[in-house]
């Protein structure tokens, strides 16, 4: 199995607040992986760096083997490699559903208008929202808004997709649709890491579960060993408290 | 719903709002009436009504005036229209560049900013005495000496710096996961101001936006200052033939005429929630 990502002795801080201390963590090919962790413990923020969206203070991620933390690299390119999709969707309201999926192939990559908007209909096929293609944003569900957004993250045909806590703005009974299409993706074999607190989804979904904690990774293991028999106390000390809570 | 009837409670209901809508437009009539019975006989018994009439609401001399004053009036026009134009794209510009990061822009950023405080504490009246005097006293070649055209400097010069601080609040209020998603996509910094930031921006600011043009319509009058021969300075000379200042309260009206409805249209989009929340919903 190849690599996709790497990620090594990665530390970012905000003032003296230090959220990554030489987190390292890597993806194969085709691999899921779930970040779990407390709110706070840097899962959000790993996902920020690794697409360039923050500064990092050091340490290095390379993705297909390329370092893109160099200042050198151009960020703006590498980001077209990487999907990343937010809790809060940041959809752009101003456009139609279809105008935010084909933005970043047209003014991006050149893409002709009548190609990018086949290519966004059939995306929008795969997340079952064909009809909603000239709708506006704020006429959608947050489960709809949702699957635009990773409609229009795939649009750029990712090498690696992110996921940060997105079912976690979501009302409960539109949960479902958003993980059934993460786990379509999944099966299509794309590489993807994802901030999640839903337990349940990470057992069912992902290759690995990377537990944070301290800015690290206090442990990983196949999804059966680390939620269901976790070797560190602080691991299940923190399961204990989302058992309690009725997530998992 | 099919078959509802209204329950008895909500018939009830609504004969008794409809009876307290009756009353309140009964209290608002008779209050009205009484209040301009009172504000008309104590204006006409007073002393100095007959003078005022006179002189104010002449009606009939004022009247006469009036075609002169409409074409006077095309020039207000054109010089709002053209200074519209200019403002518009200046000041989107300066609003750009005062958003910019990074140290190679910081002479541009600096200059903007230092633009932005000059125009926008100056005076109008005195940008249009150091404009329209001071420009044509250096006697350079090229230097319009039209007072039209140095008129519509003077306007663009100071309106620029007002709209652009419109323009940049707007800016500043898109939410920062905006261009931080347009970002994640691959979109450059100035593809991400072009097709995601600003396009919101436009659409909040708009009701402040189409304020500062309300006072840009009545400011043209400045250009009298200037010996720019428009409504208000027509105006003028036909007060000081006839001694009345009826024609002052002519080109007031006509003023009004023009910038109510504007006003009015402001007030109309500002409520018009889904256009304008179509930038302003932060999600």
């Amino acid at each position: 199995m190849s690599e996709v990502l790497r990620v090594s002795g990665l530390r970012k801080s905000y003032g003296h607040n230090v959220v990554l201390d030489g987190l390292d963590l890597t993806a194969g090919e085709h691999e899921c992986i779930a970040l779990i962790g407390a709110s706070g413990s840097g899962k959000s923020t790993l996902l920020r760096c690794i697409d360039l969206l923050e500064v990092v203070d050091d340490g290095v991620v390379e993705l297909d083997g390329r370092d893109i933390t160099d200042p050198r690299v151009d960020g703006d390119e590498v980001r077209t490699h990487i999907g990343i999709v937010f809790q809060a969707f940041n959809l752009f309201p101003h456009l139609r559903v279809i105008d935010n999926i084909t933005l970043a192939p047209r003014k991006v990559h050149g893409v002709p208008k009548e190609k990018a908007e086949v290519e966004a209909l059939a995306l929008l096929e795969r997340v079952g929202l064909r009809e909603k293609a000239s709708a506006r944003p704020d006429e959608l569900s947050g489960g709809q808004q949702q699957r635009v957004a990773i409609a229009r993250a795939l649009a750029n045909k990712p090498r690696l997709m992110l996921f940060d806590e997105v079912t976690s703005a979501l009302d409960p009974e539109l949960v479902g649709e958003v993980l059934m299409l993460i786990r379509e993706l999944k099966h299509d074999g794309m590489t993807m890491l994802l901030a999640t607190h839903e337990m349940g989804f990470a057992r069912d979904v992902a290759d690995k579960v990377c537990f944070l904690d301290g800015g690290r990774v206090l442990e990983d293991g196949p999804p059966e060993q680390v939620l269901g028999d976790p070797r560190e106390p602080r691991t299940r000390q923190f399961l204990r408290r989302i058992i309690d809570a009725g997530r998992l | 719903m099919e078959g509802w009837q209204p329950s008895a409670l909500q018939l009830e209901r609504q004969a008794y709002r409809r009876r307290r809508t009756q009353r309140s437009w009964l209290i608002a009539l008779v209050s009205s009436a009484v209040v301009i019975t009172l504000v008309v006989t104590v204006v006409r018994g007073s002393t100095g009504w007959p003078r005022t009439r006179d002189s104010f609401f002449d009606f009939g001399l004022g009247w006469d005036g009036v075609p002169d004053l409409l074409r006077a009036l095309w020039i207000n026009v054109q010089i709002m229209l053209i200074t519209e134009a200019l403002v518009l794209f200046l000041a989107a510009g300066i609003a750009i560049l005062r958003t910019l990061r990074g140290p190679v822009f910081f002479p541009l950023r600096f200059l903007a900013g230092l633009y932005v405080d000059v125009f926008r504490g100056l005076p109008l009246l005195v940008v249009l005495y150091l404009v329209g005097y001071g420009l044509p006293a250096l006697r350079l070649q090229g230097m319009p000496t039209s007072t039209f055209v140095l008129a519509i400097i003077a306007l663009t010069l100071t309106y620029t710096a007002y709209v652009a601080e419109v323009f940049r609040a707007g800016i500043e209020s898109v939410h920062p996961s905006q261009s931080g998603s347009a970002r994640a996509l691959g979109l450059s910094y100035a593809q991400s101001m072009r097709y995601v930031v600003f396009p919101q921006a436009v659409r909040r600011v708009l009701p402040p936006l189409l304020n500062d043009f309300v006072s840009l319509q009545k400011d043209t009058s400045l250009a009298s200052v200037l010996g720019v021969i428009e409504m208000v300075l027509t105006a003028e000379n036909q007060a000081s033939q006839s001694g009345k200042f009826v024609h002052y309260v002519m080109a007031g009206l006509i003023f009004l005429i023009l910038t109510v409805p504007l006003t009015r249209f402001t007030d109309w989009l500002a409520r018009r929630q889904g256009w304008v929340n179509a930038g302003g919903v932060i999600t």
